[in-house]
Order: structure tokens, then C-alpha cells, then sequence
């Protein structure tokens, strides 16, 4: 029974990994073909740093992840802190509710009704493009900011609410109590949020394609290289995210065991 | 009192003036396109175009229907064997399920192509034993096989985080009870670890009955998705967004009915469940 069930995992590992080792596979290929493997070659790799548009996409990618991650986790951490203190009942299902439709609904509908209202404010406004950076990195903003909310409220609900009261009565202004007391507790929500905002902007194609106009970023890169016939070179590019990837996620866990060994042997005297 | 309340405003306000334009306005205005006309006037027509596309909606239900159940069988046992192994394996194998998750899903169904392909590896290898070559890419099956392997992480993980909150002494409790190890799955892993399948369906179900990028690289031309459809109407230009409009939202409503379904299944109401 242990056996075959190793076995199973082996066998859904393998099913998951089977084209990510393909596509590492032929990244090294010397042909531009991605079926017949006819020589190793670094050539790929060495063509993306040449690659103006690639490095360009890079770096809109970039950008628009930082930021949007960065600001809706202030946005969002502030949200959660205001709709944990809401007393009403009734407003504050309302916002939990609207807060979930980004979440729940499919990436295609939130897409195009976002590009609905910038192509709206754009006529408005009088503008010959109305996609573009500032609409991209908003439609990012808007769907992190659920993943936010929700990896800080429960943090928020398991600190003791008295702590606050504590520190003010000891003389902390609201803003000292909140960034004294209530930020140390709900840290690990906040960070928790903060990465997930940041590797769904980094990874996310439909809501981009959509409100993106000509500021394209690595994904939609990429879509338009799979349109036409896939050269190595876009796998050489994935592999090497991939490879970027599988290091943060090692250092990562690395110091998630480190501190929770920390934490082990503090308390254990 | 009176001061609390107001900071309390102070820092919720910006949110619910940022959800307002940017949840709830772009969702009206798709109302609005979808019942009106390119001119502006108020129609219902668009919505009598969608005989047109009963045929997409059928096979989208139909294909993610076939794709979640899939996933669920083969992520459910996965899940559970994860829960079995020491702690810092459990670990590093769920960073092993989670990595392919952070990377591009374009390329990721993209790669199939060279594994499915008439020219691809699983057909070069069958025509060293003589052979095929058999049609693997643009069939429905091809497009199945894409939809389980973008989404299963998206099973595999809300099980698992439920399988291993489950409280241990409850499987002691039934084992001293007398229940064997099929009863023990059956009366208390099984309904405890619903919540965990419940949120699983809806994460695989919603991205695969909306997708346009899996049917249209590995289905080819042939299987005309809803995602498709609407995809291909927005590029046609500004005429067609009142069509494409209204195909999202019977998309949206679809969904939100599968998704109240679902609901009506799991008994805990903390407000949605994720990862």
C-alpha cells in the first residue's frame, strides 16, 4: 500500500513536470525547431539579451508587479483594519460580497468589463489610446486587492482587540497603536498578501490582455510568440523564470524552517 | 467614540470608493452594453444572438465539467498520500505541486504541443514500435488534458490544507470505535475534507469553463469555446462589444449559479474558502 502510493505521487509529479522538462529540454536545442533535438546550444539564451522587445515587457512586468502589489497591500491592509472595526452588520457584508467578485469571477469578465469602463473614461476624457500603463497597473491593483483583504482579516480577527485599547490608553496616538501593536501581529498576513499580489500580477495574462493597449508585458510577450510558430528562444525565456522561481521558493522555505527552528528552541527553556 | 469612527472611515473609504469604479461600475456598464445597440439605443437582440452560441456554452459546461471531475480523482488520493508523509516532506512537496503554478500557463499548455504533436515525442516514440502516427492534438481530449494539468495545483492544494488541519484524535477516535480503514475514509476524512473539494471544484471549474488560450492552442479551430467566442468578438472592433458583452454576462450568471450550487453543498459559511 506505501509503495503504490509513492508510486502515485511519483506518477501526478511526473504528469506535472513532463512539459516543463520538455520545454527545458529543447531551450538548449541548436535548431530553431521545438521537435527534433539536433544539438546543444546556448544560443537562445544569449539571443534574449539582445531581444529589445523581450527585455522591454521585462520591464513592464516588473513594474507593474512592484506596484501593484505594493500598493494594494497599503490599500488593502488599511481596508481590513476598517472593515474588522465596522459595527454594521449589513455594510459590512456588502463590502465582503463585492470584495469576493474579482476572486470568483472568471478572469475573462473581469477583464473585459474593466476595459468597458477605461474605454469609456477614455472617450470621456477625449483620449486617442485609453489602454495603457495606468490601465494595466489599476486592473492589477483591482484583482490583488481580494488577496490582500482576505490573508490580512483573519490575522486581524485572531488579534486581541484589548491590546489596541491598551496601548492607547498608555498614551499612543491611533496611528502609533496601529503601527506599535496591531502591524507586528498581523505581519505574516500582511507579507502573505503582498507575495500573492505580487505572483499573480507577475503571472497574469487574461486581465492583462485586456486593459494592456501597447504596453505589453512577459506574458503577453509571449502569447503573441505561441500565436505565430514557438522558436526555442520562448522557452529559453521561460526556463529561465522557471529557474528564478524555484530559487526564491527554496530561499523561501529555507527561512520559514529557519525562524520556525528559531522559534522552536525559544521556547523551549 | 465619535473619533474612532471617523478614522475608521478614513482609512476604509479609499477601498470602497476603489471597489465602487472598479468592481461595480465596470459590471454595470457591461449591463449596460449588453442591452443596448452600437448606437446606443435599448435592445434585447444581442440576447437573441446567444442560440448562436448555445453550442459553445454546451461543450465549455460540458469540458470543464469532465476536467474537474478528473482533476478531483486524480488530486484527491494525491492530497491525501501528502498528508501521510513526515512534515519536511510534505513541505518540499508542496512547493514541488506549487512551482509549476507560478510559472507562465501559456507555455506550460504551449509544451503539449510538443509532446502531443503528430510529430511529437509520445508519437515518435509509439512509431519506434510501428505505430501510429495517432491524432492526439485538436481533439477534445486534447483540451481536457490541458484544462487538468493548468488547474489540478489549484485541487490538490485546498484539499490538502484541509486533510492536514484535520484533528488526529478524531481518526483515533474512530479507530478505537472500531472502524476500519475504509469506514475511517468514509465517515470522517470524506466529509471533513468537503470544504477543502468544494473550494478545489470552484477553483478548477471557473477557469476552465472561461478559458480561450487551452482550446485554442490545443483544440485548434474545431472546438469553438464560450471563452473563444467572446474573445473573438472583441477583437472584431467596438460593433461587436455589445454582442461580446452579453455573452459575459450569461458567462457571469452561469457561473454564479454553479457557484450557489456548490454552495448550497458545504455547510461552512466563513465567507468563501481559499488557499
Amino acid at each position: 500500500m506505501k509503495a503504490l502510493a509513492r508510486l502515485y505521487v511519483a506518477l501526478i509529479i511526473f504528469f506535472l513536470y513532463a512539459p516543463v522538462l520538455v520545454m527545458i529540454f529543447f531551450s538548449f536545442n541548436e535548431s530553431s525547431s521545438v521537435w527534433v533535438f539536433t544539438g546543444f546550444s546556448f544560443d537562445w539564451y544569449t539571443g534574449l539579451a539582445t531581444d529589445v522587445t523581450m527585455l522591454n515587457a521585462l520591464k513592464h512586468t516588473l513594474i507593474v508587479a512592484v506596484l501593484s502589489a505594493v500598493i494594494s497591500t497599503v490599500l488593502g491592509t488599511a481596508a481590513a483594519v476598517g472593515i474588522t472595526a465596522l459595527r454594521n452588520k449589513f455594510s459590512k457584508k456588502i463590502i465582503m460580497s463585492v470584495t469576493q467578485i474579482p476572486m470568483m469571477n472568471a478572469d475573462i469578465v473581469t477583464g473585459i468589463s474593466l476595459m468597458l469602463l477605461f474605454i469609456f473614461i477614455g472617450k470621456l476624457l477625449g483620449l486617442r489610446e485609453s489602454l495603457g500603463f495606468l490601465t494595466v497597473l489599476t486592473a492589477h491593483i483591482t484583482f490583488n486587492l481580494p488577496y490582500v483583504i482576505l490573508s490580512v482579516l483573519p490575522k486581524l480577527r485572531q488579534t486581541d482587540a484589548s491590546l489596541r485599547e491598551a496601548a492607547l490608553d498608555l498614551g499612543c496616538t491611533p496611528l502609533q497603536a496601529f503601527f506599535k501593536v496591531i502591524m507586528p501581529a498581523i505581519s505574516t498576513g500582511i507579507i502573505t498578501g503582498f507575495i500573492m499580489a505580487f505572483t499573480l500580477s507577475l503571472d497574469d495574462f487574461v486581465i492583462s490582455y485586456f486593459t494592456c493597449g501597447h504596453y505589453q508585458t512577459l506574458p503577453i510577450i509571449i502569447y503573441n510568440m505561441t500565436k505565430k510558430s514557438v522558436t526555442p528562444d520562448t522557452y529559453a525565456l521561460s526556463t529561465i523564470i522557471f529557474a528564478c522561481v524555484f530559487a526564491l521558493l527554496i530561499m523561501y522555505n529555507m527561512l520559514q524552517t529557519k525562524s520556525e527552528s528559531k522559534k522552536a528552541a525559544k521556547a523551549q527553556p | 467614540m465619535n473619533k474612532k469612527s471617523l478614522g475608521n472611515k478614513l482609512i476604509t473609504s479609499p477601498y470602497i470608493v476603489w471597489a465602487a469604479i472598479f468592481i461595480v461600475v465596470p459590471l454595470v456598464i457591461m449591463l449596460y452594453f449588453a442591452f443596448t445597440d452600437p448606437s446606443g439605443a435599448f435592445t434585447a437582440e444581442n440576447l437573441s444572438h446567444l442560440g448562436k452560441y448555445k453550442k459553445a456554452f454546451g461543450l465549455s459546461i460540458l469540458y470543464a465539467a469532465i476536467a474537474t471531475v478528473i482533476t478531483l480523482v486524480l488530486a484527491y488520493p494525491m492530497a491525501y498520500f501528502m498528508t501521510k508523509l513526515k512534515i519536511s516532506s510534505q513541505r518540499m512537496l508542496l512547493l514541488v505541486v506549487m512551482l509549476p503554478m507560478w510559472m507562465n500557463f501559456l507555455i506550460r499548455t504551449y509544451s503539449w504541443i510538443t509532446i502531443l504533436a503528430n510529430t511529437g515525442i509520445i508519437n515518435t516514440l509509439l512509431g519506434k514500435f510501428g505505430i501510429g502516427p495517432v491524432k492526439l492534438m485538436y481533439t477534445p481530449g486534447a483540451v481536457i488534458l490541458g484544462m487538468v494539468y493548468d488547474f489540478i495545483p489549484y485541487m490538490i492544494l485546498p484539499i490538502y490544507s484541509v486533510m492536514s488541519k484535520l484533528d488526529k484524535s478524531l481518526l483515533e477516535a474512530a479507530e478505537d470505535l472500531g472502524s476500519n480503514s475504509f469506514t475511517k475514509f468514509k465517515r470522517v476524512i470524506l466529509p471533513l475534507s468537503r470544504p477543502g473539494v468544494i473550494s478545489g471544484i470552484t477553483m478548477v471549474f471557473v477557469p476552465s469553463v472561461s478559458t480561450f488560450y487551452i482550446s485554442q492552442k490545443l483544440g485548434g479551430n474545431k472546438t469553438l469555446l464560450i471563452g473563444d467566442a467572446i474573445e473573438y468578438l472583441f477583437n472584431l472592433g467596438p460593433d461587436y462589444y455589445n454582442v461580446a458583452s452579453a455573452l459575459s454576462m450569461v458567462l457571469m450568471v452561469m457561473i454564479l449559479i454553479c457557484m450557489f450550487i456548490m454552495n448550497r453543498f458545504s455547510d461552512d459559511d466563513d465567507g468563501g474558502v481559499i488557499i
